[in-house]
């Protein structure tokens, strides 16, 4: 479960001055659901999942993450997410196993549970043939797993994804389109960001835009073609974006 | 702060530092291999040009003494020196190395020497040339025995006993151990490169572990797990004490080895000192430099993790070479001393208590007070690097 309630971030920039990069955002995420947070670059997607991962602390207003709260409870959010983006990379020196017992580790887990999450892992994303290899030599679609493999290895019930397939080519992007469903069938809570319209359609039981920092419209797919008269999301997040200009 | 995970961290960081070429190479390889090298090469490139300084005649030119057969004949028996003709421009062929030393001898020498007026015979050389100064030195020589050889002459002739000429002879001599000789003449030198080794040792980590990070984007991965921040930075903080510790060990263990064996094989014989260095003060010195070795991997590490980019971290750790060399040479230098005053200076303080123990003195007093102060100033870089990666404004700069 994700509870945003009136989330702020401020960020004070000395040539800039103050940037209000999330403002006043609410919003919430149930168990087996997926949500997406559509927006364009610097939208305030990015700082909103930080928030929500306790990487960063909010300025103002709060949220709860699997029943705790990222101000007063980080380090317990952590415990109970798996956050995964493009900018989270990998340990070129470690193995694959090794990163995922890393990671293991400093989520308290002892080395019987962390075997045995690593076999059931790496059986379930035909990691077994690379395991030992360094991070350094794999391709990116096995990096991909690697990633995945290290934020699922303490079975969190909190899924973050800051726009997963950036960069990625269409069946390493695939695979982890497919991953996010398994985590919604898993009965997990999940949100998402992306600025690619076709994910948002495909993936997402509901959707909010962002722009701004504000989130300006949220609802079904259809509630907001229905809202917006229009037959697909880019018009409307067109349509959302433009409002604010 | 949790020390597990802290150590699960550290264990990590280890395990990730030995795997890179980058590291071993700057912690094992070049204290191992390149420090006794450097020895291998000064040493034979020393006793080579000493050995053939010796060896081979010295070129050099006399200018009078045309009516002086006698001082003319002798210096040309003389062992090791070889005159050649005189040339108008021979201060000049001494400048370039044509010639060693040009001897220029008075009118009336030969006739003068045995009667009562004193003569002053005039040698012409370039200082600071090995070669100049060795030739220099036996053209002195031979005149000083032919003074002996005429005064002798002069006093067997009147039948007077040769003791005249020496009523006395003076020797001085050396009463320090060697161990003490070591410590007067190393001493200084000894905590220096201790200092510097600790901090090259500890600078490569910092910043890969820093801002190194923050480049490969995998500070955002580390951040997303429940580790604190405090703990990360003590597991990180860790490493680098451990790299700076074993570089310094390493490099003067290679070197001690280094220098006593080159001492030993190419200045045999050589007019050395007799010195030893007390393997047990050094390691006294090691010792108090530990707390040097905190402040130095903490300070680092708060500042290369301002930067974004390992490339940015060595702009702003370069300068800090300087900031550490400064105090460490002025600590080297003989005559600086420790009081009260200057035990309050980080790393001078710890260089001239490392001085004093090297010597064999040990000032309890001071000992405990400069260890402490230096354990605060590093107390004070442990908390400043805890701060900054507690800093959103430092961990994600854009």
């Amino acid at each position: 479960m994700i509870e945003a309630r009136e989330l702020g971030k401020v960020f004070n920039n000395k040539k800039r001055g103050e940037i209000r990069a999330v403002d006043s955002v609410s919003f919430s995420c149930k168990p087996g659901e997926i949500y997406g947070l559509l927006g364009a670059n610097g939208a305030g997607k990015t700082t909103t999942l930080r928030l929500l991962a306790t990487i960063l602390s909010p300025t103002s207003g709060g949220a709860t993450v699997a029943g705790f709260d990222v101000v007063r409870e980080p380090a317990k959010v952590r415990a109970h997410i798996g956050f995964l983006s493009t900018a989270t990379a990998l340990y070129d020196r470690l193995t694959a196993s090794e990163t995922v017992e890393y990671f293991g580790r400093l989520h308290g887990l002892d080395s019987a549970t962390i075997n045995r999450r690593m076999s059931e892992i790496f059986k379930a994303l035909d990691m077994d043939e690379f395991r030992d290899r360094r991070c350094a030599k794999l391709s990116t679609g096995m990096k991909q797993k690697v990633s995945i493999a290290r934020t699922l290895v303490h079975d969190p019930q909190v899924m973050i994804f800051d726009e997963p397939t950036n960069g990625l080519d269409v069946m390493a992007a695939r695979a982890i389109t497919d991953f996010i469903r398994q985590c919604r069938d898993q009965n997990k809570t999940v949100i998402f960001s992306t600025h690619v319209m076709t994910e948002v359609e495909k993936l997402c039981d509901r959707i909010g835009i962002i722009h701004d920092g504000r989130l300006r419209a949220e609802g079904t797919l259809d509630e907001l073609l229905a809202r917006y008269r229009s037959n697909n999301l880019e018009e409307v997040f067109v349509k959302v974006s433009g409002d604010g200009r | 702060m949790n020390l597990g995970n802290a150590l699960i961290v550290f264990r990590k960081e280890l395990r990730d530092m030995l795997r890179d070429k980058r590291t071993i190479r700057s912690m094992i390889i070049i204290p191992v291999v390149a420090f006794p090298a450097l020895f291998l090469i000064v040493g034979w490139t020393m006793a080579k040009l000493s050995g053939e300084a010796n060896k081979e005649a010295s070129i050099v030119m006399v200018h009078g003494g045309d009516d002086s057969p006698k001082v003319l004949e002798a210096l040309r028996g003389a062992e090791g020196i070889q005159v050649v003709p005189y040339q108008a421009d021979a201060r000049q062929k001494i400048s370039d190395n044509k010639i060693r030393v040009l001897i220029e001898i008075p009118e009336g020498f030969d006739s003068s020497v045995s009667g009562s007026h004193p003569q002053k015979v005039v040698i012409d050389y370039f200082q600071g040339d090995m070669k100049s100064e060795s030739a220099r030195d036996r053209v002195q020589k031979f005149f000083d025995d032919y003074r002996e050889s005429l005064a002798r002459a002069a006093l067997a002739a009147r039948g007077l006993p040769i003791s005249l000429l020496e009523p006395f002879t003076v020797d001085a001599q050396n009463v320090a151990p060697p161990s003490k000789v070591g410590g007067a003449i190393l001493g200084g030198w000894i905590p220096y490169m201790i200092i510097i080794l600790c901090f090259t040792g500890a600078m490569y980590p910092a910043m890969d572990l820093t801002a190194g990070e923050k480049e490969r984007g995998t500070m955002e991965t580390i951040l997303t797990s429940p580790v604190s921040r405090t703990d990360l930075v003590i597991g990180k903080f860790l490493m680098v004490v451990l790299a700076s510790v074993v570089t310094a060990i390493l490099s003067l263990v290679s070197m001690g080895i280094s220098f006593a064996w080159s001492k030993k094989t190419f200045l045999h014989g050589a007019d050395v000192p007799q010195m030893s260095i007390d393997p047990s003060a050094v390691a006294a010195v090691m010792f108090l430099l530990l707390p040097v070795a905190v402040l130095f991997a903490s300070v680092l590490l708060a500042v290369a993790l301002l930067a974004k980019s390992y490339r940015e971290a060595q702009t702003y750790v370069s300068p800090l070479v300087f900031v550490v060399i400064m105090p460490a040479i002025i600590g080297a230098m003989p005559g600086v001393e420790l009081n009260w005053k200057t035990a309050l200076i980080p790393i001078l303080n710890t260089s001239l208590v490392s001085k004093d123990v090297i010597a064999g003195n040990y000032h309890w007093g001071l000992i405990a007070a400069v260890f402490a102060m230096t354990c605060v100033y590093a107390a004070i870089g442990i908390g400043a690097a805890v701060r900054m990666f507690n800093r959103e404004d430092v961990l994600f700069r854009v």
